[in-house]
């Protein structure tokens, strides 16, 4: 994304350095008032009403059976993140250096794609025993090659220029990732995170679904069987509030490393 | 006994492969030449003759394909580390790094000599100080006008005080009133130093300007004309040498 696309996008999404905006907050309003109005002519059990899915979000919170069960899957999504963020990397920087590890590399990563989810839940219970472990399997195995696709363009991304520059002062291999690499491969990152995110939160909840006796998806599962839609929306709820605080979390760390570029708008 | 080169170039050649497999393209061919310790040479040449290449070989970001390039008796692409805080460069562009701010992009070079943050601070921010960029210290490049990037690449060259200086058409991306000011600076800083200094240009003002011997390379990179040029030399003399260049430079003859 060019400097000049990314400001057309803060536009867009009404998201700026150092300024609050009210549109997301008046966007959800809006759907939880729709969705109020639905339940007054639909039947309780297929729409019930808001007031009702945040006594159940409430209850949520305060028990501490379901935190457990909600810290349980956001560790698990970001101990999976972390595993395919490390294996990524590993594997984008050989990719970035070897052209015929690439021509090997990249097929594979291609046809890992085409694996569905649900194939790896499969696959993960045949394969593993432990419950954990099968999760962490499956994270890793679904969001790899976005990860090391994502690393490797932005290691591609460096500037020639700037590379020539850093090695003119001779550096060492530590000093040329800290002062030249890791900054320009940095925003890169925190983008796969934050696109990664979003699905992980999704693949999580399949795999608790299958193969889990605890998290959210499990609880979910739960749900259904005692068809509380209800108990379904406010699980679904605790999944979106951490995605979402995971990525402000992101936000904060991209407005403040990447800080040169809100400069760079206002030049 | 005279004292060894600076920088020697022995029969270099450097080709580069095709990308469709086609004969090497042969950008600099039996190249030799010394450079002195403290000269300030100028290399002329008209654009792609090959004076970057040289400059790159002599930095050590590339290897000769044959030939032999010596600085400060060591080789530049074998003794990689050995060369660290020696060379200064300043590039065409101003390559600096956009997440650092102006004091931070003229002190990278000391960072990366292990000098401690305070003492190479203090020493960028002088150097900021001297090329008239006081208070932009902080300010980050997006935020400077080109002529003010290129001013902070040149303090970060200088600021680490190399012993040999290489200039790679530094001037040529800046509109002319602000290249002549530079320039103007930039001689008068290359005599302070005293360092060995390489300047690479395809303009004969600027060549007769800055140096004090000339080279002037012809396609591919091989010395076509050299000669010295002394601070008293009349204008006619040097309107003499101007009018050789021209004639190396247009392909009619080559002089040495």
């Amino acid at each position: 994304m060019t400097l000049g696309e990314g400001a057309a996008s803060t536009r867009r999404t009404g998201r700026s350095f150092g300024k609050f905006h009210y549109e997301g907050i008046v966007a959800l309003a809006g759907l939880a008032l729709v969705w109020q109005i639905a339940s007054l002519f639909v039947p309780h059990f297929l729409f019930p009403s808001v007031p009702e899915i945040a006594e159940r979000l409430f209850a949520i919170f305060t028990s501490w059976q379901s935190i457990s069960d909600a810290l349980a899957t956001s560790a698990r999504i970001l101990a999976g993140l972390a595993g395919a963020f490390l294996l990524g990397t590993i594997l984008a920087m050989p990719m970035a250096r070897s052209a015929t590890f690439e021509r090997y590399a990249y097929p594979l990563l291609n046809f890992n794609q085409g694996i569905p989810a649900l194939s790896w839940v499969v696959i993960a219970i045949i394969w593993f025993r432990g419950i954990e472990f099968r999760i962490f399997f499956i994270m890793v195995m679904t969001t790899l090659p976005a990860f090391t696709f994502q690393v490797l363009d932005a290691y591609r991304a460096m500037s020639k220029d700037l590379f020539e520059m850093t090695l003119a002062f001779r550096p060492t291999r530590l000093d040329l990732f800290r002062t030249l690499i890791w900054p320009t491969v940095l925003p890169g990152i925190l983008t796969a995170w934050k696109v990664n995110l979003g699905n992980a939160a999704r693949v999580v909840v399949v795999a608790e679904l299958v193969g889990a006796t605890g998290g959210v998806g499990y609880e979910l599962l739960q749900q259904q069987q005692i068809f509380d839609m209800a108990g379904a929306l406010a699980w679904t709820l605790v999944l979106v509030i951490f995605v979402l605080v995971v990525q402000s979390f992101i936000t904060l760390i991209e407005t403040r490393a990447l800080r040169y570029r809100a400069f760079a708008e206002h030049a | 006994m005279s004292a060894p080169p600076e920088i020697l170039f022995e029969h270099v050649g450097k080709a580069f492969p095709r990308a469709d497999g086609g004969a090497p393209f042969e950008a600099v061919r039996d190249l030799s030449f010394t450079i002195g310790r403290g000269e300030l040479v100028a290399i002329l040449g008209k654009t792609g003759c090959g004076k970057s290449t040289a400059f790159n070989l002599i930095c050590g970001l590339l290897r000769p394909s044959v030939g032999r390039v010596v600085v400060q008796g060591h080789d530049p692409c074998a003794d990689f580390a050995w060369f660290r805080g020696k060379i200064g460069i300043i590039f065409q562009n101003d390559r600096l790094m956009p997440w650092r701010t102006a004091i931070e992009n003229v002190a990278l070079g000391l960072e990366l000599n292990k000098m401690p943050q305070p003492q190479r601070l203090e020493i960028a921010a002088s150097w900021l100080a001297r090329l008239g960029l006081c208070g932009h210290e902080h300010e980050y490049p997006h935020a400077l006008s080109g002529g003010m990037r290129q001013r902070v690449s040149i303090a970060r060259a200088f600021a680490g005080k190399p012993d040999i200086l290489l200039c790679d058409e530094p001037f040529s991306a800046l509109d002319e009133h602000t290249g002549n000011a530079l320039r103007e600076e930039f001689r008068e800083l290359l005599r302070q130093t005293g360092a060995t200094s390489i300047f690479i240009t395809h303009s004969i003002e600027e060549a007769l300007q800055l140096g004090e011997r000339l080279m002037v390379f012809e396609r591919p990179a091989c010395i076509a004309y050299e000669t010295t040029l002394h601070a008293d030399m009349s204008e006619s003399e040097r309107e003499v040498v101007r009018g050789r260049i021209r004639k190396v430079l247009s392909g009619e003859t080559s002089e040495n």
